[in-house]
């Protein structure tokens, strides 16, 4: 069994501090940003690895040019 | 500064927690600062922490911020977004006992004017290369602030003795 996660509420005004358990809305809301967050992050390495990956082809390409590898970094 | 700059209120966590909130903040002081000390348990060195003032997730946060990390720099921007994010965040992978050291400020938090925010964040583990960020922030409300909550991203949680300090600064 997992523990229901918490939440902590400090009143200001009395001082008051309170470890209240998430409601069962709030549990869902957080595993659909769970969801939401790992597409998010697949989206992100897709689209880093496909702009490594067209870094390389470009250089490559340049290589195959006749440029060396100081002139291609100086582009 | 000394005379002006009081502890509203501080919770050191005992356990883990999805939130920390703030409530019944005071409208007595001129600006507020909010001092972290935090680390989550998501299985990265660099996170995220998330922030939001009186309970509203609208799109009113947009931010720009700076970072770098040692040896590669760069900036983003977020227009029009429902939390302030963006403010650096300790998570598992870093260096045992490490915790992130934010800096939070809110000036003019009661005016009838939108809500101008500065972060100030590093991260700290044993490696070459480790985060430090600056954030400017703005939140499109002119409600004064009565509550700020920090929350994390997706299902984590702040691990048990990050600590939150919030200050308030008079102007005189």
């Amino acid at each position: 069994m997992t523990d229901t996660p918490t939440k902590v509420i400090v009143n200001c005004l009395t001082g008051e501090q309170t470890i209240v358990p998430l409601t069962a809305e709030e549990i869902a809301q957080r595993e659909a940003d769970a969801v939401a967050f790992a597409e998010i992050k697949a989206a992100e390495e897709a689209a880093a690895q496909a702009k490594a990956a067209a870094k390389a082809s470009a250089e490559a390409k340049l290589a195959a040019l006749g440029l060396t590898a100081d002139e291609i970094a100086a582009l | 500064m000394a005379n002006t700059y009081t502890l509203i209120s501080s919770n050191t966590l005992s356990t883990s927690a999805a939130s920390v909130t703030f409530s019944s903040i005071p409208a007595t002081f001129t600006d507020l600062v909010l001092r972290i000390s935090a680390r989550n348990d998501r299985a990265v060195t660099n996170g995220t922490l998330r922030l939001t003032i009186n309970a509203n997730s609208s799109s009113i946060y947009s931010f720009t911020f700076l970072q770098g990390n040692g040896s590669a720099a760069s900036s983003n921007r977020s227009p029009a977004i429902t939390h302030l994010t963006d403010i650096p965040l300790l998570g598992s992978s870093a260096t045992n006992n490490t915790f992130s050291s934010i800096e939070i400020y809110i000036p003019s938090y009661t005016a009838s004017q939108k809500k101008p925010v500065s972060v100030f964040g590093v991260n700290e583990t044993n490696a070459t290369a480790i985060e430090m960020k600056v954030n400017a922030g703005l939140i499109d409300s002119t409600a004064a602030v009565s509550s700020i909550e920090l929350t994390n991203v997706s299902t984590f949680q702040f691990i048990s003795e990050s600590s939150f300090f919030l200050y308030g600064i008079k102007n005189s």
